[in-house]
């Protein structure tokens, strides 16, 4: 019965690659010292950070000195819009941001609401992109900072970043981007897209749950999250976490050098499954963007059926994916990201993303390409919406 | 995917009574697909009892489950009996389900009744 495992949900984190394993090991043995401390045993801890944080800068063209690390992509994100909406709160008090943004930017600023900023969230297109001239013609006086993602971690879209973040500088406004779909996936270079501060995480490029970082360009002025000791130069207090932050910089290091390989490598096997899925199966839909997304991402809809129930029966295959049905979130409710491009509601249902990454193989695309017709078959066979 | 029991997944992996009644005694349908789910029940009643019972379901897994076992758990009863399921029963039959789904998945009784009160209404307009 032990069916072979395929994991296609690498958007939700990453099997760890064991180059970066091999990095960290020593911080969780023998170099276990504080790297605060006064004495030798802080030494190789503190050199370790910064090599992966000139690693992890030369991953998204940063200085070394721009990169802080943190302990998740959700604690970047939330540094980022509580520390520069703070430090620059006499500039004025509104933010702009998107309807298909990431929850650790969507839930934070229903707080700043409450506390009586004002925010606009910009809608999207059917392919979930925003629009540069709605960007244009939301800005006030009071405008201060801009959150809008780089890739969407659902269906991939990729933004006009740098057309977005020209009309910020102009306007002397801040521009953050969540990157956390993107980095160490496609090229990134915050000086060409134009950001002020650029969020990205380790589990998302191969590397260990427990460290991401936030680039905050030179000379920003951001107020600490987290306030106590003074680690990364009073901007993040917390002891960091060694082993988790070298392994970052590993995985770093090694997405930089394996990126046009892996893009090549994955594209290929996400064309097949498309390709494959397209001709095996009715009614269906792609989302996303036909071309701005990542390698990787294959985000469809299946009409008729509930994305859990496919997920279910995938899991029984040894297939692991995701889904923005709102039966398969916790909150029970249809991803937003979907509602937001415009999706009918059963289409938003019947959603399933398979994100593929470097550990995959084409024979598991084929696989699944052999088992999941007939899984779609058998549920719409089930369904009252659907009519042979 | 730990979420469901055995007895769950198993009516979900094989349920019982897939399909429609084109000649049906009653037929009931709840939910909508903004909430997720959507159960349709049909059923064929002989001397008062229910003789046979079929369903389609759009849902998730608990919802196929539901249906499943809503399915058998009529099937047999007199009508009077089968209106006493309640959809509390069957999740207890089902072994229980995740706190999350009672409300929203757990309609296959609601989905039965309406079959059941479209059979009575079928029957009054007859006489």
């Amino acid at each position: 019965m032990a069916k072979e495992k395929i994991f296609f949900d690498n958007a939700s984190t990453t099997r760890i690659d064991p180059e970066v394993l091999k990095e960290m090991e020593p911080y969780l043995k023998q170099h276990y010292g504080n790297p605060s401390s006064l004495h030798d045993y802080s030494d190789k801890p503190k050199k370790a950070i910064e090599k992966a944080r000139k690693q992890a800068s030369d991953l998204i063209g940063a200085d070394k000195e721009e990169i802080y690390f943190t302990s998740c992509g959700t604690e970047s994100n939330n540094f980022a819009l509580w520390g520069l909406a703070r430090a620059n709160k006499d500039r004025g008090n509104h933010i702009i941001s998107s309807a298909i943004e990431h929850v650790s930017i969507l839930n934070p600023l229903k707080e700043f609401k409450k506390e009586g900023w004002k925010v606009s969230i910009l809608p999207v297109d059917e392919y979930g992109l925003v629009n540069p001239e709605d960007v244009k013609k939301e800005i006030t006086k009071d405008t201060v900072l801009m959150s809008i993602m780089h890739a969407n971690n659902e269906v991939g879209t990729i933004q006009k970043i740098k057309e977005i973040s020209d009309i910020a500088r102009e306007k002397n406004i801040l521009f953050h981007s969540d990157g956390i779909a993107a980095a160490g996936i496609i090229p990134v270079d915050v000086a060409k897209l134009g950001v002020d501060s650029y969020s990205f995480s380790a589990q998302q490029m191969y590397g260990p749950k427990g460290a991401a970082a936030l680039y905050i360009k030179k000379g920003i002025k951001i107020k600490p999250l987290l306030l106590g000791g003074i680690q990364e130069k009073g901007r993040r207090a917390g002891t960091e976490n060694v082993p988790a932050i070298a392994g970052f910089g590993k995985a770093c290091e090694i997405a930089g050098k394996e990126m046009d390989r892996n893009i090549k490598y994955i594209s290929k096997m996400q064309q097949s499954l498309i390709k494959g899925i397209k001709s095996e199966i009715k009614n269906i839909k792609l989302n996303g963007h036909p071309t701005e997304r990542p390698p990787g991402n294959v985000h469809i809809s299946f009409e008729f059926i509930e994305g859990e129930s496919i997920l279910l029966m995938l899991n029984i295959e040894g297939i692991a994916a995701a889904s923005g049905s709102s039966c398969a979130s916790n909150a029970l409710k249809s991803s937003h990201v979907l509602l937001a491009m415009g999706l009918a509601p059963t289409m938003a249902q019947g959603s399933i993303l398979f994100s593929l990454g470097k550990y995959n193989t084409q024979k598991e695309v084929d696989r699944t390409l052999e088992v999941l017709p007939p899984i779609i078959d058998r549920l719409r066979k089930m369904s009252p919406l659907y009519k042979e | 995917m730990i979420m469901y029991g055995k007895k769950v997944m198993d009516h979900f992996m094989s349920p019982r009574n897939v399909g429609e009644i084109k000649d049906a005694d009653g037929k009931g349908e709840v939910g909508n697909p903004v909430c997720g789910d959507i159960m349709t029940f049909y059923i064929k009643v002989k001397d008062n009892k229910i003789v046979d019972v079929k369903f389609k379901t759009f849902g998730c897994g608990a919802a196929i489950a539901v249906s499943s076992m809503v399915s058998e758990m009529a099937k047999g009863k007199t009508v009077d009996e089968a209106l006493k399921i309640t959809n509390k029963n069957v999740a207890k039959e089902l072994g229980g389900l995740p706190k999350n789904k009672l409300h929203c998945s757990n309609l296959g009784a609601d989905a039965l009744h309406k079959a059941i009160e479209n059979y009575i209404e079928k029957q009054k307009n007859k006489k």
